[in-house]
């Protein structure tokens, strides 16, 4: 399909023209504005002919006629704006997601950049002055969102274990790049001679500590697109992040000083311990408004509704408090995120999580989208000043100090990791290392006055952001391909993994405890005992306190496999002319003697039966086989006859209370005797009863879902009812018994949306079960 | 002749066998004898080691599997081929070759040979569930796995320890075999199953621990 004929679909032909008339709307008010602005007195003669009182001169007041309709435009110019240019931004990514060819191509921050500039090129066409992005509508409004995106759902594990190389890139790195940079750039200056001798060492130096800043937004943009493997996105993306605190130390200290001319030795001493104080600052501020705000969400099991609102609020608050301190206001947002969310988690219910989830990436997305957007604005708008040694300098020497950067670290941490850095790894995190527009707001806060070249400056860190969005973002992903780097994993945790990994936890302790020193799996256990023993019995409320990772997990892939099975069984038809799961029966070791009162069949009756039974249950068969013990439904070769019966009788009960689906999913229910569970779900959640069941003596009947639609089923039932036989114990661990007083409990339930009433999410209090689409199939 | 200098830490005489045994395990010469002074602290100066001396490791009592890492110590698979059973003390060349399976593979490697250490390391793994030595993990010996695993965690770990079990021994199962008819039984695991399950897992990056080359440890109590 071409892309003219996409086109001129339907949809692209309407979002063509949804955006033409916001961008009219935009241009266009900006006009009135202007003439506004111009005449002020228009405005109170609209406010005195909504008729209050007599003007102050006291002289005749002539009646004009009742104003039916006026037009205001002044009262909501600024919300109004906003949303307009919110909606562009919005429509712009809806768009581009229509156009598929180019979108494949051409990574999304480019295409933004480039509607930047058409817009702010409309915008100057008109005669008006383009808006900039403002400082601090980014730093407040526009970077926060993402950044708490990043933090909220960072990998723990992965950061954690490379955190000394992430540190290394993001400290030694920048300042290896911003030294490099701004000093080979003094000296290009002092070599230029006429135009460039004014621009003096320190400023240098300061636009080097600008520039060399690795952008999160820019790289979270380029990477997302390109699956990577888990290793870089967290290297380059770590490095992104922690070296805040490095810019924001450089940038203060050298546009302290650059008035005053020089630095002295004692200067930089301060430096390094403001380094220390506001990287480290920054991350106790977050850590304090993140364990408050778990506390907070222990006490939510009443007032579900603002739990998201707990977890946005203290993270702003964190965000703000830390740049009250001139603190790293990033470092403090992503340690907020990072802390509180294994025990908020624990604590809210599974709504909550949704919308959290949802809201950020809603939050980020559009922040992201407006952010290049606005690049592109003021690019058209920003006053520039091109000088074509400097810039070209600039771009050359920032890509040559990168590599160096890079591969110069590598050489040396290569020594200390165990899983080393190869050269291809080397050549993604060197490419990997955009600039975005971070650097580009801390150029445009530069006060004119002191810095006289701020305007050489931001041609040049907007020529620079434009060369790695555009050259480095397009390219990297044939790269990648060429390359063949190995991309992120697809496949879910399965529970073998999880168990494997506790396994290996515990065991890497043990083997570390028999060798005698103290190494990395050591401390990790200690500070997971602590936190187990202490923190979480402080934060999680109820019960959950003392779930262990495995079991949370494993709940959580239940929670998911419910989730689906009520999603999937409304509707779709799978297709499968085989049965095809394994079920208990296949690993549970045969007990030799087993009487079950099996109605005696003959074998053209079972035929008979069993030709019913597929063509009612082809519809019904789900995609999760392993986890369904009980899914004996889709499986009519089974010869637990009488299990059958049951569960054909709990259909057509089912059928008539659907919204009781639920009761019956959750698979290995503990036995009775497990107070404590029904406790801790009832108590945390009220509305969670689901597990109610789990009070039963055995695992319920997973019934199917789709029973409400086959009218032909119910006929099957009956006929199988009237053969009543009645259930008995079979093997084991496996009884198919029948839980009486559920039905009692069913009666009590209100009818509800079964999603309601599904359980909260359990997810794991750590990293492990990280997953960042509920809705595909849990099963690959 | 020609002495090699060691370094402060060995004797001359252990020198030749450190050879081999760097030789064998692949550790570096500086790695053994900070691991035999490690031996030599646990088993009190003897020649051998026995489960009791591993046993009085204080870090080790919180750890909810220690009685299979101890057994793996012993289990005589891990270091001879061929040979199954477990014995009641073990020698330093055991007890470095029990360690060589946590070692780093080197960085410039084949594939083959990734392959291979990847397989050595499953197969440590395979053996220390494979409890009877019969080739397969049962479901009876993967349900202790989980047991063992989840054991500190008191009343709620036993009870769904056995579901957790099941669980993955059906996703075994369905993952390795595929449909099965119901009268069809799943034997266990073997350890073609256990290779391809844990296929995600990148075992010979995660496997490892960090052995030092300077005699800097830190001492246990």
């Amino acid at each position: 399909r071409d892309w003219r004929t996409g086109c001129f679909d339907e949809e692209c032909f309407g979002v063509l023209k949804m955006f033409i008339l916001v961008l009219g709307l935009l241009v266009g008010s900006l006009m009135p504005l202007g003439g506004a602005a111009s005449s002020p007195d228009t405005g109170t003669g609209h406010g005195g002919s909504h008729g209050n009182k007599n003007p102050g001169n006291g002289t005749t007041y002539s009646k004009k006629p009742f104003p039916v309709l006026s037009f205001d435009y002044e009262h909501v110019r600024l919300p109004f704006e906003i949303s307009l240019w919110v909606l562009l931004a919005s429509l712009m990514k809806l768009g581009f997601h229509l156009i598929p060819r180019v979108s494949s191509i051409v990574p999304e921050s480019c295409l933004l950049i480039v509607v930047g500039l058409l817009v702010g090129g409309l915008i100057k066409m008109v005669g008006e002055d383009p808006p900039v992005l403002e400082s601090k509508i980014f730093f407040f409004y526009l970077l926060p969102p993402i950044i708490l995106d990043a933090g909220y759902f960072m990998p723990i594990r992965q950061f954690t274990e490379n955190l000394g190389t992430i540190l290394m890139f993001a400290v030694v790195g920048t300042l290896w790049n911003s030294f490099f940079v701004g000093g080979l750039l003094y000296g290009v200056c002092q070599l230029e001679g006429h135009k460039l001798a004014y621009v003096d060492l320190l400023s240098c130096l300061l636009f080097g500590s600008i520039i060399s800043a690795v952008d999160p937004v820019a790289v979270l943009a380029v990477f997302e697109e390109i699956h990577i493997n888990e290793l870089l996105h967290i290297l380059v993306f770590g490095e992104s992040l922690l070296n805040d605190a490095v810019t924001v130390v450089l940038y203060h200290l050298f546009e302290e000083y650059s008035s005053v001319g020089s630095i002295t030795f004692m200067d930089v001493f301060l430096g390094i311990v403001c380094f220390l104080v506001v990287s480290l600052g920054g991350i106790v501020v977050g850590a304090i408004y993140g364990i408050l705000a778990a506390f907070t969400s222990r006490f939510t099991s009443h007032t579900r509704v603002i739990e998201p609102l707990f977890v946005f609020v203290y993270s702003y608050m964190a965000y703000l408090s830390a740049e009250v301190f001139h603190l790293s206001g990033i470092m403090a947002l992503i340690a907020c995120g990072a802390v509180m969310r294994p025990y908020v988690e624990a604590n809210i219910s599974h709504k909550s999580h949704t919308t959290i989830k949802y809201f950020l990436k809603m939050w980020s997305s559009v922040s992201d989208t407006l952010i290049f957007i606005f690049l592109g604005v003021s690019t058209v708008a920003g006053p520039h000043q091109w000088n074509w040694t400097f810039v070209v300098a600039t771009v050359i020497f920032c890509l040559v100090a990168r590599v160096l950067g890079v591969v110069g670290l590598t050489f040396v941490i290569n020594k200390f990791r165990i899983v080393k850095l190869t050269s291809k790894d080397q050549f993604i995190i060197a490419y990997g290392g955009l600039r975005g527009a971070i650097a580009f707001s801390l150029v445009y806060l530069l006060n004119p006055k002191h810095f006289p070249m701020r305007n050489m400056f931001l041609t040049a860190i907007i020529t620079v952001i434009f060369f790695t969005v555009f050259v480095q973002g397009m390219t990297i992903r044939p790269l990648v391909d060429l390359l063949a780097v190995k991309k992120k994993q697809e496949t879910k945790r399965s529970i073998n993994e999880e168990i494997h990994t506790q396994f290996l936890d515990h065991l890497l302790t043990g083997i570390e405890d028999i060798c005698g020193h103290y190494g990395h799996h050591h401390w990790k256990d200690k500070l997971n005992r602590f936190n187990k023993k202490y923190v979480k019995k402080c934060l999680i409320a109820g019960e959950r306190s003392k779930e262990p990772q495995l079991i949370a997990f494993y709940h959580k892939m239940e929670m998911k496999q419910a989730i689906e099975l009520v999603e999937s069984g409304g509707g779709a038809k799978l297709p499968s002319a085989l049965p095809s799961t394994v079920s208990m029966q296949n690993i549970q070791p045969k007990k030799p003697s087993q009487d079950r009162a099996l109605p005696q069949l003959s074998k053209a009756r079972e035929e008979e039966i069993r030709k019913i039974l597929r063509t009612n249950l082809q519809r019904t068969r789900q995609r999760l086989r392993s986890y369904n013990r009980h899914t004996l439904i889709a499986d009519p070769y089974e010869d637990g006859w009488n299990e059958m019966l049951l569960k054909r009788k709990k259909m057509k009960e089912l059928e008539k209370k659907i919204s009781q689906m639920n009761n019956y999913l959750t698979v290995p229910a503990p036995p009775p005797d497990s107070p404590t569970i029904t406790r801790a779900r009832l108590a945390s959640d009220p509305q969670a009863w689901g597990l109610k069941s789990v009070t039963e003596s055995i695992p319920t009947i997973k019934v199917d879902l789709a029973s409400p639609q086959s009218p032909e089923s119910v006929n099957v039932v009956d006929e199988f009812s009237k053969k009543g036989s009645q259930p008995k114990e079979e093997e084991g661990g496996l009884t198919m018994k029948v839980p009486s007083p559920a039905k009692q409990r069913k009666d009590k339930t209100p009818d509800e949306e079964p999603q309601q009433r599904l359980m909260r999410c359990l997810s794991d209090p750590g990293p492990a079960a990280e997953e960042e689409d509920e809705d595909e199939p849990f099963l690959p | 002749m020609i002495t090699i200098v060691m370094g402060s830490f060995q004797s001359l005489p252990d020198d030749h066998q450190y050879r081999t045994l760097s030789q064998k395990t692949g550790f570096s010469l500086e790695q053994i004898a900070i691991l035999h002074n490690r031996f030599k602290q646990l088993s009190q100066n003897e020649e051998t080691l026995r489960r009791d001396d591993l046993k009085t490791i204080q870090d080790l009592e919180s750890n909810p599997i220690r009685s299979q890492i101890i057994e793996a110590f012993f289990d005589s698979r891990n270091f001879q081929k061929d040979v199954v059973g477990s014995v009641e003390e073990i020698g330093f060349e055991e007890f470095l070759t029990v360690m060589s399976y946590f070692r780093a593979p080197p960085q410039h490697i084949t594939e083959e040979q990734r392959e291979e250490i990847r397989r050595a390391k499953l197969r440590f793994l395979f053996n220390m569930h494979d409890t009877d030595n019969d080739g397969t993990i049962t479901l009876e010996e993967y349900r202790h796995v989980v047991e063992e695993l989840l054991s500190r965690s008191g009343a709620l770990g036993r009870e769904t320890a056995k579901g957790i079990a099941d669980a993955a021994m059906l996703e075994v199962a369905s993952i390795s075999v595929g449909p099965m008819a119901p009268d069809e039984f799943y034997e266990g695991i073997t350890f073609e199953h256990f290779l391809k399950i844990l296929n995600g897992v990148e075992i010979e990056t995660r496997m490892n621990i960090h052995f030092l080359n300077m005699d800097a440890t830190v001492l246990c109590k």
